[in-house]
C-alpha cells in the first residue's frame, strides 16, 4: 500500500501548473474545484500510505523513492528522491488533512476576491513545496522545499499587494527567513564536509557509528536551528509573524499556523539524533524555546487586533515544540505540533469568520456580545480555545502536558517554570479574546451591525470537523502516567525517534504535575473571566497603575524600532553609499568609457580613409608585405 | 638549358617594378599600365614554374589570365574615360569621393 | 645561344619598363610597354611556351595596348606629368618593394632548385593545349567567353552618351 506515497506532491503540482498556464480562462467554480481535489488526492494517498506503514515492518522503514538524479558533483550528490517514513507520514496528514479543510474554507472566505485564481494557485505551490519539505529523503532537496515555502509565504502574505503595509509585511517575511536560511544552508555545508553527505540515512549511520565529534555536532545543531529560528519564528527571528497577519485569514491559518511555521520543528526533530548528541545544542533549543514561549505570551496579552493575538499565540506554542524537542521528547514536541495544527487553524479560521461576519472589522474593543449571532462560529472557536488553554479531554491538555512533564523529567526546571507560566498566560490571553469578541456590551460599528451574519456553510463546516479533531486528537497520545502502551503516537514515531530515555519519576509525582498543570490553566481562565466579564473596568486600572508596562508589552518590547535601528537601516545607508560611488561610477563609468573609448578610436581611423588610392595601395603594400613576412618566419 | 629559376627572379623583378611604377605615377592611365606590368610579371612565373614542374597547368592558367585581363583593361578604361568627362582630369589627386 | 637571348630578351624588358615609369609623355609610356611585352612574348617562347608566346603578342601587345594607346588618344593631355609630389611616399613604396622582392626570393628560393625540369621541348604546343582546355579546364573556357561579352557590353552601357534632347 506504499508504493505510491511518492505521488503525493503531485496532485498539487500538476494543479498548479495547470492553473498557472490556464487560470485566467477557467471559471471560478472549476478553479476552486480543482484546488481542492487537488489536495484531497494527495490526503487519500497519505492515509494510504499511512495505513500501509502501520503494517510495515520496521526494518524497512524509511521507505525510500528516487525519481531522478538532480546533482552529481564529485563526491556530492543529491536526488530528487522522496521517503516515507513515521514522521513524514504524520507531517503528509497534517498538511493535506488541515489544508484540504482550508482549501475548502477559502471557497467562501475569499469568494468576493478579485484574484481568486492566484490565491488558489499559490496554496496549491505551497502546498506541494510543503510537502516536498517534509517528504525530502536529503537535506538539499529538504531546503528546496523549505525555500519554495518561504516564497509562497511571501506571495501569499503579500496578496493583496497593492497595499503597501502588506508588500512590506511580505518583504520583511521573506528576508528575515533568507537570514535564518543562511544558517540551514551553513550547517548542510559542515554536515557534508563532515559526513561526507546529506542524505538523512546516512547522516543517521554516520552518527551512529561515531563520525561526528560533539564539537562538530554542536555546530551544525546550531546552525541548523537558527535556520528554525527564522521559519519556525521563535527569538531572534520571529518579527515577521506578526506583521504576516497582513495576508489573508485562511493563509494565516495554513502556513502560519498549521504548516510552514512548524517546519522548523519537524527539521530538529527529523534531525533528533543530531541534537542528542549534541547537549549544549538542546540545551540552547529548550530555553529559547522556554523563553520564546512566555516572550510570546506577554505580548498577546496587549494586542487589540484578533489576528495578531493568534499570531503571538502561534509563536508561543511553537516555543513548547522547541522546548520538547529541546528536553529530548521530540515526540511530545511533534504530539504538539500535530494538536496544535488542529486547534490553531480552527482559532485563525473561526477568528476570519468572525471578520467575514462582522465585514472585515478586526479590533476586538470594536466586537462584543457575539455570540448570539454566530451559532457556529462561537461554540468552534471557543472549542478552539479551550484547548489551546490546556483543559483536560482536549487534544491541548494531552501535547502540552507531555511536553512540560518531560522536561521536569530530565530535571530542566527553569524551563518547565518558564512553560508553566506560558500556560497561566496562554489561558488568560485566549479567554480574554474570546471574553472581549463573544461576551459583553457590544461595541459594533453601524454599518458592521447591519450586515452581521453567520458564515455560509462552505465556512462553518471545516470549522466544525476541525473542532472535533481539537478534541479527538489528543487521544492518540495518553500521558505515561496511563502507562507506555497507550501512548500510540509515540510508539508509532518510535522507527524514527527513540523514545526519550530520561529520569523516570514517580507515579505520584506525575500525577501531581498534571495537576498543577490542570491548576494553572483553569488560573488563568478564572483571571480572564475576572477581568474582564466581572470587573470590566480592572484591565483599565491595571494599566493606569503601570503605564510602562503596558507601553512595552503593547509596542512589543520595542524589537522592530530596535531592529530597524541596529540592522536594517544601516543597511540600506551603506548600499546608497555602494549604489552611489560604485554602481554609478565604476560600472556605469566603465560602460559609458567604452563607449567613448570606441568612438574616439573610430575618430581616429577614419584618418586612414583619405580618398585616394594611392594610399589604399600603400596600405595594401604594408600588409602584404607583413603577411608574406609572418608567413616565411 | 637556362634554369627556369632565371626567368622567375626577372618576374619577381618585373612585379617589384609594376609596383614601384604604380606609386610614382599621378595619374590613372599610367598607373592602369602597371598594373598590366604586374600581371605580365605574374604570367611570366607561371610559365617559367610551368616549365620547371613539367606540367601543362600553368600555361592554361596564363591563357586565361590574359583573356581576363582582356576584359578587366576594356572595362577599367571605359571608367577612366568616364571619369574624364565627369572631370575632365586624370589625375589621382583629384579624385577623392571616398574621403572618410 | 639561349643564353644570349635570354639575357638579350630579359634587358629590353626590364629597360622597356624602366623606360615606361621614368618617360612623362603617356604615349611614350604606351609605346614602352609594347616592347616589353613583346620582348616578354619572346621569353614565352624559350620557355617551351610557343601557343601562349604569340597569343601574348597578339592580344596583350597588339590589342591592349592598342586600346590603351587610342585611350590616350581621346584623353589628349597636352602636358606631361611629372612624377609624385610627396616625397616620403616614393621612399617609402620603395623600400617596402624591395622588401617584397627579398621575402618572395626568399621563400622561393629553397623550392626552385628542387623542381626537376620536363625537357621535353613540346610540352607548349597547341594539341596539348588544345587536349587540357577542351578536356578539364571547358568550363572555365566556356565561362571566359561569357566574360568576355559581359566586358564587351559593360563598356558600352558605361560610354553610352545621353542622346540629346
Amino acid at each position: 500500500m506504499t508504493e505510491f506515497f511518492w505521488l503525493i506532491p503531485f496532485a498539487p503540482a500538476l494543479s498548479t501548473f495547470i492553473l498557472v498556464v490556464f487560470g485566467r480562462r477557467l471559471p471560478k467554480r472549476y478553479v476552486s474545484f480543482q484546488a481542492c481535489s487537488a489536495i484531497f488526492i494527495s490526503f487519500i494517498i497519505s492515509v494510504i500510505s499511512f495505513i500501509g506503514l502501520l503494517g510495515t515492518n520496521p526494518e524497512s522503514i524509511p521507505i525510500v523513492k528516487t525519481l531522478f538524479s538532480w546533482i552529481r558533483a564529485g563526491t556530492f550528490g543529491a536526488d530528487f528522491s522522496l521517503q516515507l517514513d513515521p514522521l513524514s507520514a504524520i507531517m503528509c496528514l497534517v498538511v493535506t488533512g488541515v489544508g484540504f479543510l482550508i482549501h475548502v474554507y477559502s471557497v467562501g472566505y475569499m469568494a468576493d476576491d478579485r484574484s481568486y485564481t492566484r490565491y488558489f494557485t499559490l496554496l496549491n505551490l505551497f502546498a506541494f513545496a510543503m510537502l516536498i519539505l517534509v517528504m525530502a529523503s536529503n537535506m538539499v532537496l529538504m531546503f528546496v522545499g523549505w525555500e519554495g515555502v518561504g516564497l509562497c509565504s511571501y506571495l501569499l502574505i503579500g496578496f493583496w499587494f497593492e497595499k503597501h503595509s502588506a508588500a512590506n509585511a511580505g518583504k520583511k517575511a521573506f528576508i528575515v527567513n533568507r537570514i535564518g536560511d543562511a544558517g540551514f544552508i551553513l550547517g548542510l555545508l559542515f554536515m557534508f564536509i563532515t559526513v561526507g553527505s546529506v542524505e538523512f540515512r546516512s547522516i543517521n549511520e554516520a552518527i551512529g557509528g561515531g563520525l561526528l565529534n560533539q564539537g562538530m555536532a554542536t555546530l551544525i545543531a546550531l546552525l541548523l536551528f537558527l535556520g528554525a529560528t527564522g521559519k519556525s519564528a521563535q527569538i531572534p527571528l520571529y518579527v515577521w509573524l506578526p506583521d504576516a497577519m497582513e495576508g489573508p485569514t485562511p493563509v494565516s491559518a495554513l502556513i502560519h499556523a498549521a504548516t510552514m511555521v512548524t517546519a522548523g520543528v519537524y527539521m530538529v526533530s527529523r534531525m533528533n539524533l543530531l541534537f542528542t548528541l549534541s547537549g549544549t545544542a538542546s540545551q540552547v533549543v529548550a530555553i529559547v524555546g522556554a523563553l520564546t514561549a512566555i516572550y510570546a505570551a506577554t505580548m498577546a496579552l496587549t494586542q487589540n487586533d484578533i489576528k495578531r493575538v493568534l499570531a503571538y499565540s502561534t509563536i508561543s506554542q511553537i516555543g513548547y515544540m522547541f522546548i520538547g524537542c529541546g528536553v529530548g521528547a521530540y515526540a511530545a514536541g511533534m504530539f504538539h505540533l500535530y494538536t496544535h495544527a488542529f486547534f490553531k487553524s480552527l482559532l485563525f479560521l473561526a477568528a476570519g469568520s468572525v471578520m467575514h461576519a462582522l465585514s472585515g472589522e478586526l479590533d476586538i474593543r470594536k466586537m462584543g456580545g457575539l455570540r448570539k449571532y454566530l451559532p457556529l462560529t462561537y461554540p468552534t472557536f471557543l472549542i478552539g480555545a479551550i484547548a489551546i488553554a490546556g483543559v483536560p479531554f482536549f487534544s491541548g491538555f494531552f501535547s502540552k502536558d507531555a511536553i512540560l512533564t518531560m522536561a521536569f523529567a530530565n530535571g530542566q526546571y527553569f524551563v518547565w517554570a518558564l512553560g508553566l507560566m506560558g500556560a497561566v498566560l496562554t489561558a488568560f490571553y485566549m479567554f480574554r479574546l474570546i471574553f472581549l469578541t463573544f461576551y459583553g456590551e457590544e461595541r459594533l460599528d453601524q454599518h458592521a451591525k447591519e450586515h452581521l451574519h453567520e458564515s455560509p456553510r462552505v465556512m462553518t463546516v471545516p470549522l466544525v470537523i476541525l473542532a472535533f479533531f481539537s478534541i479527538v486528537a489528543g487521544y492518540v497520545g495518553l500521558p505515561l502516567v496511563l502507562g507506555k502502551k497507550l501512548d500510540l503516537f509515540g510508539r508509532f514515531l518510535e522507527p524514527v525517534i527513540k523514545p526519550a530515555g530520561e529520569g523516570h519519576l514517580s507515579l505520584g509525582t506525575e500525577w501531581l504535575l498534571i495537576l498543577v498543570s490542570v491548576a494553572v490553566a483553569l488560573c488563568g481562565i478564572f483571571i480572564a473571566y475576572a477581568f474582564y466579564l466581572q470587573k470590566p473596568q480592572a484591565p483599565h486600572t491595571l494599566v493606569r497603575r503601570f503605564p510602562w508596562l503596558y507601553r512595552l508589552l503593547y509596542n512589543k518590547y520595542y524589537v522592530d524600532e530596535i531592529y530597524n535601528a541596529v540592522f536594517v537601516n544601516p543597511m540600506i545607508r551603506s548600499s546608497e553609499i555602494v549604489y552611489k560611488n560604485f554602481d554609478l561610477k565604476v560600472i556605469d563609468g566603465t560602460l559609458n568609457g567604452s563607449a567613448s573609448a570606441a568612438n574616439w578610436s573610430g575618430k581616429v581611423l577614419s584618418y586612414l580613409q583619405t580618398g585616394f588610392i594611392k594610399d589604399y595601395a600603400l596600405i595594401f603594400l604594408v600588409g602584404i608585405v607583413i603577411v608574406i613576412g609572418f608567413l616565411l618566419f | 638549358m637556362i634554369p627556369s629559376s632565371y626567368f622567375f627572379i626577372l618576374s619577381v623583378v618585373l612585379f617589384v617594378l609594376g609596383i614601384i611604377a604604380f606609386f610614382i605615377k599621378r595619374d590613372l592611365l599610367t598607373q592602369f599600365m602597371s598594373v598590366e606590368i604586374m600581371l605580365n610579371a605574374a604570367n611570366l612565373a607561371f610559365i617559367s614554374l610551368a616549365k620547371a614542374t613539367g606540367s601543362l597547368d600553368g600555361q592554361i592558367i596564363v591563357f586565361f589570365i590574359i583573356t581576363v585581363a582582356a576584359a578587366e583593361a576594356v572595362i577599367g578604361l571605359a571608367i577612366i574615360l568616364l571619369i574624364f568627362r565627369q572631370k575632365k582630369s586624370i589625375r589621382t589627386e583629384d579624385i577623392n569621393l571616398m574621403k572618410g | 645561344m639561349g643564353h644570349f637571348l635570354f639575357f638579350l630578351l630579359a634587358t629590353i624588358c626590364v629597360g622597356a619598363v624602366l623606360g615606361m615609369i621614368i618617360s612623362r609623355n603617356q604615349a611614350y609610356s604606351a609605346l614602352f610597354l609594347v616592347l616589353a611585352f613583346a620582348s616578354m612574348g619572346g621569353l614565352f617562347g624559350l620557355l617551351n611556351a610557343p601557343f601562349i608566346a604569340v597569343v601574348q603578342i597578339i592580344i596583350y601587345a597588339g590589342a591592349i595596348m592598342v586600346l590603351f594607346v587610342f585611350v590616350v588618344m581621346m584623353i589628349n593631355v597636352r602636358e606631361g606629368l611629372p612624377s609624385e609630389k610627396k616625397k616620403w611616399i616614393f621612399a617609402v613604396s620603395l623600400i617596402l618593394a624591395f622588401v617584397l622582392f627579398l621575402e618572395i626570393i626568399l621563400a622561393a628560393s629553397g623550392r626552385l632548385s628542387s623542381l626537376s625540369g620536363a625537357e621535353a621541348a613540346d610540352i607548349g604546343n597547341p594539341t596539348n593545349l588544345g587536349r587540357l582546355l577542351f578536356t578539364r579546364y571547358l568550363y572555365p573556357f566556356e565561362i571566359t567567353s561569357i566574360l568576355i561579352i559581359a566586358a564587351l557590353v559593360g563598356a558600352l552601357v558605361l560610354l553610352k552618351k545621353k542622346a540629346k534632347e
